[in-house]
């Protein structure tokens, strides 16, 4: 039997008889701290796990608890897995942006409400499902205090018939999410059950999407990039990390905890590994470079506040040469901004972080895998390079989840740099901190505590000479700067350099990088079958920029900039960097809202350059 | 003439003290800070102190320029103004095998870096914290620091209206282990007490003033050498027998606490008090607010425990230096990556 609102808008929505399959994007608007994450997980696994390539991605609120939030996953045939503008399915169970979600879709779109909510008078061009939920979830949970929790479990059995998902799918990826917990998976496998039974006797299918198996992700894992980070950072032999906490970079320390807890404690029981949550970011950088400076492989993670606090240590390492690997989880600035919407506007700032002439090392991830990859890499790079390198990673990348080849394991050895030991030293006879021998601008340097009488080095933020003593002449400063001109110059070949992808009879060239490489995966196509241009596309991976950077600028006769923030800082940052001549070859594509890029605002931005 | 010179005196490592000496000072004739430097290069040398296994670190201010001026055998950090704690913290972190020593100033400490300060002292971490104290900044010619007592007056007639940070009181409440308080004038006390910090487990915290003679040694100053010589209240005599000294001298109990180190060297000290307790948290702490309501500036060991755990046993970090740990240790195995790939899948 259909409901009355069903009945009544029946013949709004498109006819059911033209399927969409395994393209689609399912919203779900509930109440932060209502427990929907375990729902959301559960839709998001099970549709991985019938083989659609998927992603799920949380809009929350900066709060605790009781304000808006929304989740979106997207299935696509394609591989398609940025964000998609429109919502196909929206499940509204939120009444304070009920009204506003409904508005805000395009005709066509299904919505499955909480009965009290009473949608369906809203518009007459979207198909409605209401759910009695607070009626369904009593028989099922007794226990009244857990009802709010176990009737977000419910719209997972409703969305499962409608969408035609695989129950036995949903069972198991029910049973993994509440592995150690057989009591809250049963009662929670009930609600679902409760849903489907439901939307079987009492819902007709009126909209057109489902999903169907498809076999595209076989051996893929589902990981954020905060999880990947913590990864590589432990398989990269980081030993220590002293992090404070800021959204939305704490969830990579906090795997990392657990990841180191689990697989670094040695046989005799202790720590391979130390861990402080610090007084705030000055101290988390202070504490790193007090220990790369002893000989630690060491870390910390933060995000734009938290970079600006470290500004003056950043320009310390620079200067007086101490490795540093620095993660920050971009989130939208200036000030506190947006804390929990994404970003790529720490770029230029952190390029150049902290007074004087300075320029750091930055990898831009665009994936877990790139997540995972670039750890061993930073950490590799500081070391060799004595400087700190950041790894520019976003909330977008961060905290959402996304589909993945499994990580292999690191095959490079972990390279600790020029690092003198006793024995060299017994062989040497003593050392020069910052004497270029090998003419690439790095120094040798020692650790504290090594046993010999002439390794010690005084390590200064002062005026220095090759030496490391005190120093205020004129030449002595030109010459050290030169020098670690020279060693960010050298930098460029030893980066990771970027990755191109071409089309036949490209004339255009897109620049991007990070995480916005899946909108714009999806814009190119877009603008090949829409438009008919067809673009080259280069993912830049790290700064300072290689050389194939420029070869690319200098082959496309117009190169778009796509990036997410207002200022078009990478599109500055290469204006700053290439020769003068490529210069005007540059166009800036740059937008930020604080929601991941889609690939439609891309592929619009271009045309309409295009057109002028 | 066919003598042979003397044997230079060393200590038990063989070293002489020209081994514990530093680069030639920069600092002004008859700063404090320079005292402080030649009783800390007595105390490593008399200590047989590794000079290699010593971290030396500081902030910025004249106070942190003086690691150059001892222990050249040692690697030395002179890192960035108020944060030499946290940069210490990374160091000892990563090597638990050094010794570190942090040398800050008034302003380096109770100033611009009181936020780290306060939060190493709650750690424990093993480290020896010197604030060479003089109630000013040198470098930027003579401006009060937050040390400086309610009514100190600057050389240009400027009044301090300001309550002072008492850094010993801070650093007892929130968890130093070994807290003392001495004056760069007193020799034998700053001395002693050096020895005893040397052999401490945990956060020592001293206090040294320091009297500054270019900016703050005149009339009016509460940090000026005959100022502190007309109101040092000292709370003991302090005597420091090292473990490998193995000597037995009878001490009377009645005056005298033993303090047994943890590595087995003893601290005496002869109470000058009758009824001060340095190792009674609450009491130490209303002392020194009492000798505040005084006038007087008491010095000694203020407070002393031997048996709190350090961050490091907090930590539960391993016995070999984290910095050097092979890749074999750092890095897990095949196994466990394949293990954390299929919990994803």
């Amino acid at each position: 039997m259909a409901t009355t609102d069903v009945g009544l808008h029946a013949s709004a929505g498109r006819p059911a008889a033209v399927p969409i399959v395994n393209n689609m994007s399912i919203q779900v608007a509930t109440v932060n701290g209502s427990g929907s994450q375990s729902s959301n997980t559960v839709l998001l696994k099970t549709i991985f796990q019938m083989g659609v390539p998927v992603s799920g991605k949380n809009l929350f609120p900066s709060n605790i608890a009781g304000l808006p939030t929304w989740y979106t996953i997207r299935a696509n045939e394609n591989g398609y897995v940025g964000r998609k503008k429109e919502i196909d399915f929206l499940v509204a169970m939120n009444p304070e942006t009920a009204r506003d979600d409904v508005m805000s879709l395009t005709p066509g779109a299904a919505v499955l409400y909480d009965q009290p909510l009473n949608l369906s008078s809203l518009r007459d061009d979207l198909i409605f499902y209401s759910v009695p939920f607070d009626k369904l979830v009593a028989p099922v949970c007794p226990e009244a205090k857990l009802r709010k929790l176990v009737k977000n479990m419910i719209y997972v059995g409703v969305v499962a018939k409608l969408l035609d998902l695989d129950m036995t799918e949903v069972d198991k990826a029910l049973r993994k999410q509440f592995a150690k917990k057989v009591k809250a998976a049963n009662l929670n496998l009930a609600a679902v059950q409760a849903g489907f039974d439901y939307a079987t006797a009492s819902l007709t299918k009126l909209d057109p999407f489902r999903i169907e198996r498809m076999n595209k992700n076989h051996g893929k894992i589902i990981i954020d990039g905060n999880a990947a980070s913590a990864l590589g950072c432990v398989f990269a032999g980081c030993t220590v990390l002293s992090w404070y906490p800021i959204t939305p970079s704490s969830s990579l320390a906090e795997n990392m905890i657990e990841y180191l807890k689990r697989f670094r404690i040695g046989p005799d029981g202790k720590a391979t590994f130390a861990v402080v949550q610090a007084e705030d970011e000055l101290a988390a950088i202070g504490m790193v470079l007090g220990a790369s400076w002893a000989g630690a492989r060491a870390m910390t993670t933060t995000s734009g506040p938290g970079i600006s606090l470290m500004a003056e240590f950043a320009g310390l390492a620079y200067y007086a040469e101490i490795p540093a690997v620095v993660w920050d989880i971009q989130r939208v600035g200036p000030s506190t901004g947006l804390p929990t919407r994404t970003s790529q506007a720490d770029i230029l700032s952190t390029a150049l972080l902290s007074h004087g002439d300075t320029q750091h090392i930055m990898l831009f991830p665009a994936s877990p895998h790139d997540c995972f990859d670039m750890a061993m890499e930073a950490f590799n790079l500081a070391e060799k390079f004595q400087t700190p390198v950041f790894v520019m990673s976003d909330l977008d990348l961060g905290m959402n989840n996304w589909m993945s080849d499994p990580f292999p394991y690191p095959e490079k050895p972990i390279e600790r740099g020029k690092v003198l030991t006793k024995e060299d030293l017994d062989r040497l006879g003593g050392f020069s901190r910052y004497k270029d021998i090998e003419g690439d601008g790095i120094g040798y340097r020692t650790l504290p505590g090594t046993q010999h009488p002439a390794a010690a080095y005084f390590t200064r933020g002062s005026g220095h000479n090759a030496q490391g003593n005190y120093s205020e002449r004129p030449e002595d400063y030109e010459n050290n700067m030169a020098r670690l001109r020279r060693k960010f110059e050298n930098a460029r070949s030893a980066v990771p350099a970027p990755i191109v992808e071409k089309m036949p009879n490209a004339e255009i060239g897109i620049i991007a990088f990070g995480s916005t490489h899946w909108a714009l995966t999806e814009s190119r196509d877009q603008l090949l079958d829409e438009h008919k241009l067809p673009t080259d596309y280069l993912r830049i991976r790290a700064f300072p920029f290689s050389h194939e950077i420029a070869d690319f600028v200098e082959s496309h006769k117009r190169v778009y900039v796509v990036e997410q923030n207002r200022d078009g800082q990478m599109f500055s940052l290469l204006r700053m960097n290439l020769d003068g001549e490529l210069v005007p070859k540059l166009r800036s594509a740059a937008r930020l809202d604080g929601l991941p890029l889609d690939a439609r605002s891309v592929t619009a931005d271009i045309a309409a350059m295009e057109e002028k | 003439m066919a003598t042979t010179p003397a044997a230079p005196k060393t200590n038990r490592l063989g070293l002489s003290v020209i081994d514990y000496r530093g680069g030639k000072t920069t600092l002004c004739a008859g700063c404090g800070h320079n005292a402080i430097s030649e009783r800390i290069i007595d105390a490593l040398y008399e200590m047989g102190v590794q000079p290699e296994r010593v971290a030396k670190l500081s902030g910025i201010g004249c106070s942190s320029k003086s690691p150059a001026y001892f222990l050249s055998r040692a690697h030395s950090f002179n890192s960035v103004h108020g944060r030499m704690p946290s940069v210490a913290t990374g160091a000892v972190l990563a090597n638990r095998g050094l010794m570190a020593l942090g040398v800050s100033g008034d302003g380096d400490t109770a100033s611009i870096g009181v936020g780290q300060f306060v939060h190493l002292m709650r750690r424990n971490l093993p480290i020896i914290y010197i604030i060479e104290d003089n109630g000013v900044y040198g470098l930027t010619k003579g401006q009060f620091s937050a040390t400086a007592d309610l009514g100190s007056k600057l050389k240009t007639g400027v009044v301090n209206e300001l309550p002072p940070i008492d850094t010993c009181e801070l650093a007892i409440s929130l968890g130093a282990t070994f807290v003392g308080r001495s004056f760069s004038g007193d020799k034998r006390q700053l001395h002693t007490m050096l020895k005893a910090a040397i052999a401490h487990r945990g956060t020592v915290l001293l206090d040294v003033v320091s009297p500054c003679v270019t900016f703050n040694d005149h009339e009016g100053s509460t940090k000026s050498y005959k100022y502190m010589k007309d109101h040092e209240e000292p709370l003991q005599e302090i005597d420091f027998i090292p473990v490998f000294e193995n000597i037995s001298v009878e001490y009377d109990p009645g005056t005298t606490l033993e303090v047994a180190m943890h590595d087995g060297s003893r601290l005496r000290l002869r109470k000058l008090e009758e009824d001060y307790d340095p190792t009674n948290k609450v009491r130490a702490i209303t002392r020194l607010n009492e000798a505040k309501e005084e006038g007087e500036i008491l010095t000694g060991v203020l407070y002393v425990n031997t048996k709190a755990p350090t961050f490091l046993d907090m930590l539960n970090i391993t016995d070999e230096p984290l910095a050097t740990l092979p890749p074999s240790v750092v890095r897990p195995g095949r196994e466990v990556l394949d293990q954390v790939m299929e919990e994803l899948r």
